[in-house]
């Protein structure tokens, strides 16, 4: 580890510029309405340069010397406990302060054009940097509880951001819903500091790393699972995922720039943070896997029933991530892969969010599907882009989601017994219903007919929306190519996740490819079938008992309701009455009767001298008396 | 006559006394009522000091005659003041202790 030094020793800037952005423009009133938004930009532009400029510094020294140290200042010396804060700059660090920065400012310069004519524009652009600044800090602490500083500010920006309409009650709901299940992940970061403090003494990311060896195999898989429920709490995994489609309510950029680039990787991040507990703990591992492998399948039934163009795409988000979860409970074969997965998501993704804002901004905000079809004809660009980040995301041969996503479904085929035929094949198999009900979702959008209500007048975006599109479009395609087949993503991540381990899968590479190609295009042609040449009925059909139940998110919120909802209104209307009968009638009968007795008591104070010494005389007498008796 | 007798005395004096204070309400009574038993206190020590043979007894008896004159004193101008204020030595006029 070596201390920062050029462009790094001021690495403090990419989080404090954005923050200083959120500030000026919350604090600046109503002269900043117009300047505001741009100001906001440029910071988050200008800690994308640093990100940048430090990673070109780290590339110019060797593999082993590109991990640094910037030490901020003393922040709790606390008797056993002596933390500093300070920032980690290393290669897993850089690669995500380059994701936010560059996809976070390109989706603020969307935001230009697509929040233009919103009279809280300041406050958006307010928050936006408040996140981006909250996210750089996440991801470059030097230790869990600095870590957990950006995690609870991530956590409060998507909480603003989502509820931005607030007007609406349902969006304000959304918005609450985020924020509660977030709180449930993050008592799991706060159980897993808790245990960590205990066993070790230690909260930074080095003492820890070194403390791992020798410790119990419970205490690492106790903490091992109590980071996987913050990141289920932060990343949308089972069994806390329900929040994210209704996030959706917030204005389009924040579903691009929350739910797909960067907070819902939060908790992808947190594993391969943590990579070397969870490599130690192999049960830990294991139930990673499970609950990765579980949503991504969830999260592709889900998207294949939702006729919302953004909770369809929310659905595919929780699948990607699900894949990410799932590579990184593989372990060593897998860290570098669910990065790199990340990476890749984060383009396509953001890039199709965005194209979906810009089909609801030319369709009058209207998120029905089914009411859109035929629109490449008048949205072309719009098409295009997002037809890129569609080709990438169902994994068409060459771009960027083909590298990432298959070498998940290979790693997922190493190992031994039962886990890599189940895992695998719970990986391929969704691979091919993602192509479905991605296809499903491009066509029914943009292809077939047009199914328009007669009010709208579709029409393309303005350049400051398109442009960050056709970049991401640009990334969506080629950014796999680039890092993939050269292995720069998985040399440039080894120092930080580990050797990268070559697995064996139980069936072959190029045959797992194959059969991945061919899945997809069942997918693809089912969903042609279907959606592009027959009619798309415009009142949804009843469908099948699948359907329906994957329309109501596979029956999450109801569970969540039965499960944890009304226990918890019951045991708090028991305490209520516990609380008012027993201890506050404890409390008040205590009281009551020590007033009334002393009301009584009162009544023998009535200032008569010979009542007083009558009482004196009893009190001898019977003083006397029993000194009588005792004798 | 035995000393007993002078005991019996003395317990009849004491009671007199308690009685004059707890019934009667004009202060001086009550004060006689006072030294009436202050009085059969005397009695009993001296009575006891000659059962006993010692002098402790009627060393204490002229310790409470002191006491009961300087008492006598403080306590006459106490009641004078009162009266004087309130025209009434009527100890039951005098209740401002009450709550």
């Amino acid at each position: 580890m070596h201390d920062a030094t050029g462009v790094a020793s001021v690495g403090w800037l990419m989080i404090a510029l954005p923050l200083l952005g959120a500030a000026v423009l919350l604090l600046g009133g109503k002269a900043l309405d117009k300047a505001g938004p741009y100001l906001a930009v440029l910071l988050s532009w200008a800690a994308f340069v640093i990100g940048l400029l430090i990673v070109l510094q780290l590339h110019g020294r060797g593999a082993e010397e590109r991990s640094m140290h910037l030490h901020l200042y003393s922040w709790i010396p606390a008797g056993a406990l002596n933390l500093d804060a300070g920032l980690l700059i290393d290669q897993l660090s850089t690669t995500f302060v380059l994701l936010i920065t560059f996809v976070g400012s390109l989706i603020m310069v969307y935001s230009l054009g697509y929040m233009e004519h919103d009279p809280d524009k300041r406050r958006f652009f307010a928050y936006l940097n408040l996140f981006v600044a909250s996210m750089l800090l996440l991801v470059l602490a030097d230790s869990y509880v600095l870590l957990f500083v950006g995690w609870e500010g991530v956590g409060l920006a998507s909480y603003l951001l989502i509820g931005f309409w607030n007007w609406n009650p349902a969006y304000a709901t959304a918005a609450n819903k985020a924020f509660f299940l977030n709180r449930v992940g993050d008592m799991g970061m706060i159980l897993a500091m808790a245990i960590m403090f205990w066993a070790w003494g230690k909260l930074d990311f080095a003492g820890v790393n070194a403390a791992v060896a020798g410790t119990g195999k419970g205490t690492l898989l106790a903490i091992g699972l109590c980071l996987l429920v913050a990141a289920c709490g932060k990343s949308a995994q089972f069994p806390l995922q329900s929040w994210l489609g209704d996030a959706m309510a917030g204005p389009t950029p924040v579903s691009a720039l929350i739910h797909a680039a960067t907070m819902v990787t939060a908790g992808v991040y947190l594993i391969v943070r943590s990579n070397v507990i969870f490599t130690a703990s192999e049960n830990a591992r294991l139930a990673v896997c499970i609950v990765g492998a579980i949503t991504l399948a969830a999260g592709a039934i889900i998207g294949c029933a939702k006729d919302d163009l953004k909770k369809a795409l929310a659905a595919s988000t929780m699948s990607q991530i699900g894949y990410m979860v799932l590579a990184a409970g593989l372990g060593p074969v897998g860290y570098a892969f669910a990065i790199f997965h990340l990476v890749t998501h984060g383009f396509f993704k953001a890039g199709m969010f965005l194209g979906a804002g810009s089909v609801m901004h030319g369709m009058n905000d209207q998120v029905d599907m089914r009411r859109f079809g035929g629109l490449s004809t008048v949205m072309k660009i719009t098409w295009v882009t997002f037809g890129l980040g569609f080709l990438a995301i169902i994994g068409f041969p060459g771009l960027s989601g083909f590298w990432s996503k298959d070498k998940i479904i290979e790693s997922a085929f190493v190992g031994e017994g039962w886990k890599p035929w189940v895992f695998g094949l719970t990986a391929l198999l969704a691979a091919g219903v993602t192509a479905f009900y991605m296809s499903r979702l491009f066509f029914m959008t943009f292809m077939g007919k047009r199914r328009w209500t007669e009010d709208v007048h579709p029409h393309e975006s303005p350049l400051t929306m398109t442009v960050p599109m056709m970049i991401l479009a640009v990334g969506s395609a080629f950014l796999g190519l680039i890092l993939g087949p050269t292995n720069i993503m998985t040399d440039w991540l080894e120092p930080v996740v580990g050797a990268h381990e070559e697995g064996h899968p139980v069936i072959g590479q190029y045959p797992l490819m194959a059969i991945t190609v061919v899945l997809m295009i069942i997918g693809v042609a089912i969903a042609w079938k279907m959606y592009w040449r027959d009619d798309v009925p415009i009142t949804p059909p009843v469908g099948s008992a699948l359907t329906q139940a994957a329309r109501r998110d596979l029956g999450q919120d109801d569970l969540n309701e039965a499960a944890f909802q009304r226990p918890g209104l019951h045991l708090t209307r028991s305490l209520v009455f516990f609380d008012n009968k027993v201890v506050d009638g404890g409390g008040n009968g205590l009281a009551a009767g020590i007033g009334g007795s002393s009301a009584r008591l009162k009544k023998m104070q009535n200032g008569y001298v010979r009542s007083y010494s009558l009482t004196m005389l009893l009190g001898v007498v019977a003083i006397l008396g029993a000194w009588w008796v005792v004798q | 006559m035995t000393l007993t007798s002078y005991i019996y005395l003395s317990v009849v004096l004491f009671s007199i006394g308690a009685a004059v204070v707890l019934l009667r309400r004009n202060a001086i009574i009550v004060f006689m009522g006072v030294e009436l038993m202050l009085n059969a206190a005397n009695l009993a020590f001296v009575t006891f000091a000659r059962m006993q043979g010692k002098l402790d007894g009627q060393v204490i008896a002229l310790f409470v005659m002191v006491v009961a004159a300087a008492e006598v004193v403080v306590g006459l101008a106490i009641i004078m003041a009162i009266f004087r204020a309130r025209r009434s030595v009527s100890v039951d006029d005098v209740n401002l202790l009450k709550l």
